[in-house]
């Protein structure tokens, strides 16, 4: 006779989970009396909502499915933020919850809450387990269902009798999930590839425009094998970064509001679009009708619903990434010369590159670079949200897949710390670093507590304009400079890093960033950096909402 | 934009409606009508979705439709050759005298049966297309009715095609 909560934790290991974070409470205690002696290691967060995230940044840092636990009631809810930042990002997490016994729910009992029904928009699925017979299917289906397909979150809700109820049970190894409902396309139908390449070979300006899926899938090495093969130019979006160097010749960086202007422009020029793990977001297309209006477009992903939702696509290619880039490479035989294309889009960079002012100020941008040279595109880079995260995606060196995690979908502050920390759990041994706004810094800061408790030697370089910067920006360009309720008193993170046991240093000078940086890759345990930017910086070049992406303001002619 | 009606299998668990319905007030969907019931599969239920959409909203809707889990199959049946049925109770004042024996006329006209008969009202059974519904209820409305309690759509394709899960 096994316990619900034995079942529980025998699943976990079963699904090869060896980490997962959590925080407890009344209903969970069966689960955490299992986890007592069993070897998965339990992370105590100091807010749940961290535990989503962290699971999340494993995942992401990962490839596999990050697990997080919280209690019923406020415990649950508190994971409701961190969960809809991974459906919006198509993460594959497990979060379990504790729910009051079966015999009281729905009657408002001590801390009970729907958390089924709230996170039902949010999730990609969720059960309440009813009967102890039936958690160990439901454990194995979930982590089938979190992982396979278009990824994404996946909350079991247990009732506390359901964890204590003893019941006869076994693993079977012959065990297969198959739910009829559920059925995902891999492969990418075969006519519709030879269309594809068709297109592709008649094309005279054609662009890659490729997305989080591509990571996702690991299908970076095909992506960069048939962009090659072609000479077809990229661009990625901000989930994107990584799949392709950032160095490489073909790259022309991230596209959208705050992508590089011959990105944009070679979107609007483009004769063909092949988008690849994409999903049109308004922040990358502005203006949908006239987001790539000259070209024919050939959508590739998993997830049937994404083709055609937001723009009419001439070729759909319902599959995986990785699969279907395969198939089309192993059909390309003639290379077509582009040199027409490459050679406006060359001047382009030329006209255009990304740049910022240098004067003796201590630029945010600066700073990127300068972590960037360091970590050589090693590690892992994770953002907060604002003007910090998209600087980093302009003036970071990218080099590789899963070295880059950001919340892009739902754009969540305070996301980035606790994502570090997962992401170190993933791959302990690398450099990961936060690079954070005072602001996001401020929503889960609580965590400095979690990662000087494990010694987690996650470094987080906070970039303090004093401001809740990106939305600073928008009332300087949009609102006339009324900076309504945006600015921030000065903190000092280093005394409050000091209070948790952890080491920081402010820095005020250019000069100073390097050896800082250094510092902090060459300190064992975790370290808070406080960079005192220019208060008053901005992030270009910039598409203002609802224009069209080749109507960008600022940049190196501002 | 004109009226679809989609044909959900969906299994038979808890929550399965909740999750579809949630689906499109969230997606900003319209429902016209709605029902649902088990059906000839064991551990299935069907529901019967009437929505007014373009082309490419409908579309939308079902794909994001069957992206729930739960859903194992849906259907556009508007393009095919069915047959549709909605069943409404109607009840109607009904003073006995002279009113009282033209209802009943117009109830055998559309072929409604009068299954109550009170004091001042009868209760009328109606099944049909929706628009034999909309007018008998239009002619019933003179005499005044003091409820109405109406099915929702359900639909069946035609001939021998069927709308089942693929296995
Ligand atoms: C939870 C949450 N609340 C509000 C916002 C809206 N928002 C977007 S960027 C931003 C300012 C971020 O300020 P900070 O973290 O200091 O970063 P900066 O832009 O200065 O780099 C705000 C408030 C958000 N994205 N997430």
């Amino acid at each position: 006779m096994k316990t619900g909560a034995r079942i529980l934790v025998e699943g976990l290991q079963r699904e090869g989970v060896e980490t997962i974070f959590g925080y407890p409470g009344g209903v969970v205690l069966p689960i955490y009396d299992e986890l007592y002696d069993s070897p998965i290691r339990h992370i105590l967060v100091r807010h749940e909502q961290a535990a989503a995230h962290a699971a999340d940044g494993f995942a992401r840092a990962s490839g596999r499915v990050g697990v997080c636990l919280a209690t019923s009631g406020p415990g649950a809810c508190n994971l409701v933020t961190g969960i809809a930042t991974a459906y919006m990002d198509s993460v594959p997490i497990v979060a379990l919850t504790g729910q009051v016994p079966t015999s009281l729910l729905g009657n408002d009992a001590f801390q009970e809450s729907d958390i089924t029904g709230i996170t039902m928009p949010i999730t990609k699925h969720n059960y309440l387990v009813k009967r102890t017979e039936d958690l160990g299917h439901i454990v194995r289906e979930a982590f089938f269902i979190a992982r396979t397909g278009r990824p994404g979150p996946v909350l079991i809700d247990l009732p506390k009798d359901v964890s204590t109820r003893e019941v006869e049970f076994e693993y079977s190894d012959s065990e297969t999930v198959s739910l009829r409902g559920y059925q995902p396309t891999y492969r990418g139908h075969p006519k519709q590839i030879e269309k594809a390449v068709d297109l592709i070979l008649e094309a005279e300006r054609p662009l890659l425009y490729v997305g989080g899926g591509v990571i996702s899938s690991d299908a970076s090495p095909e992506l960069v094998q048939l962009a090659e093969t072609l000479g077809i130019p990229v661009t990625t979006t901000l989930m994107g970064l990584g799949a392709i160097p950032c160095d490489h010749p073909l790259n022309l960086g991230m596209l959208g509001m705050h992508g590089t202007r011959y990105a944009n422009y070679a979107v609007t020029e483009t004769d063909l679009l092949i988008a690849i793990g994409v999903r049109f977001d308004d922040r990358v297309t502005g203006k949908i009708d006239t987001f790539a209006s000259q070209a024919r477009i050939i959508h590739i992903d998993i997830d049937p619903a994404e083709i055609g939702k937001n723009k009419r696509v001439d070729v759909p290619i319902v599959g995986d990434a990785k699969s279907v880039l395969k198939d089309m490479i192993a059909r390309v035989q003639k290379k077509k010369d582009y040199a027409k294309w490459h050679e406006r889009i060359r001047s382009w960079k030329e006209k255009y590159p990304m740049r910022y002012r240098k004067d003796g100020a201590l630029r945010p941008q600066y700073v990127i670079e300068e972590l960037s040279a360091l970590m050589k595109g090693e590690g892992i880079i994770v953002s907060e949200v604002g003007q910090n995260q998209m600087w980093t995606a302009q003036y970071y060196c990218f080099k590789k897949p899963r070295g880059w995690i950001t919340s892009g979908g739902l754009g969540t502050m305070g996301y980035g710390f606790p994502a570090a920390m997962g992401a170190h759990f993933a791959r302990p041994g690398e450099t990961v670093f936060d690079v954070a706004g005072d602001g996001s810094f401020q929503m889960n800061i609580q965590e400095l507590g979690t990662v000087s408790h494990y010694r987690i030697p996650v470094k987080v370089a906070i970039l303090n304009n004093r401001f809740l910067g990106m939305v600073r920006q928008w009332q300087e360009l949009f609102y006339d400079r009324r900076y309504s309720y945006t600015e921030l008193p000065p903190v000092d993170f280093v005394k409050i890093a000091n209070a948790y046991g952890i080491d920081g240093m402010r820095v005020e000078d250019p000069s100073e960033v390097r050896p800082a940086l250094k510092a902090a890759i060459e300190t064992e345990g975790p370290f808070v950096l406080d960079f005192r930017i220019e208060r008053e910086e901005n992030v270009f070049p910039m598409v203002p909402a609802g224009a069209a992406i080749n109507e960008m303001i600022g940049g190196p002619c501002e | 934009m004109k009226p679809h009606t989609l044909s959900v299998l969906v299994e038979n668990k808890p929550g399965v409606l909740s999750r579809v319905t949630g689906l499109f007030s969230r997606r900003g969907f319209n429902i016209e009508s709605l029902a649902v019931g088990v059906c000839e599969e064991p551990g299935t239920s069907r529901i019967t979705i009437v929505c007014i959409g373009d082309d490419a909203q409908i579309e939308q809707v079902m794909k994001q439709l069957n992206k729930l889990i739960d859903v194992i199959k849906v259907s556009d049946l508007t393009e095919n050759d069915r047959v549709e049925r909605e069943l409404a109770l109607i009840k109607v004042n009904a003073e006995p005298g002279s009113s009282r024996a033209e209802i009943m006329q117009l109830a055998s006209i559309f072929r409604a049966q009068i299954i109550d008969v009170g004091a001042k009202t009868l209760v009328l059974s109606v099944a049909g297309e929706t628009k034999k519904i909309d007018a008998l209820e239009k002619l019933l409305r003179q005499y005044g009715v003091k409820e109405l309690v109406r099915t929702g759509t359900i639909a069946i394709l035609r001939g021998s095609k069927t709308v089942k899960s693929a296995k």
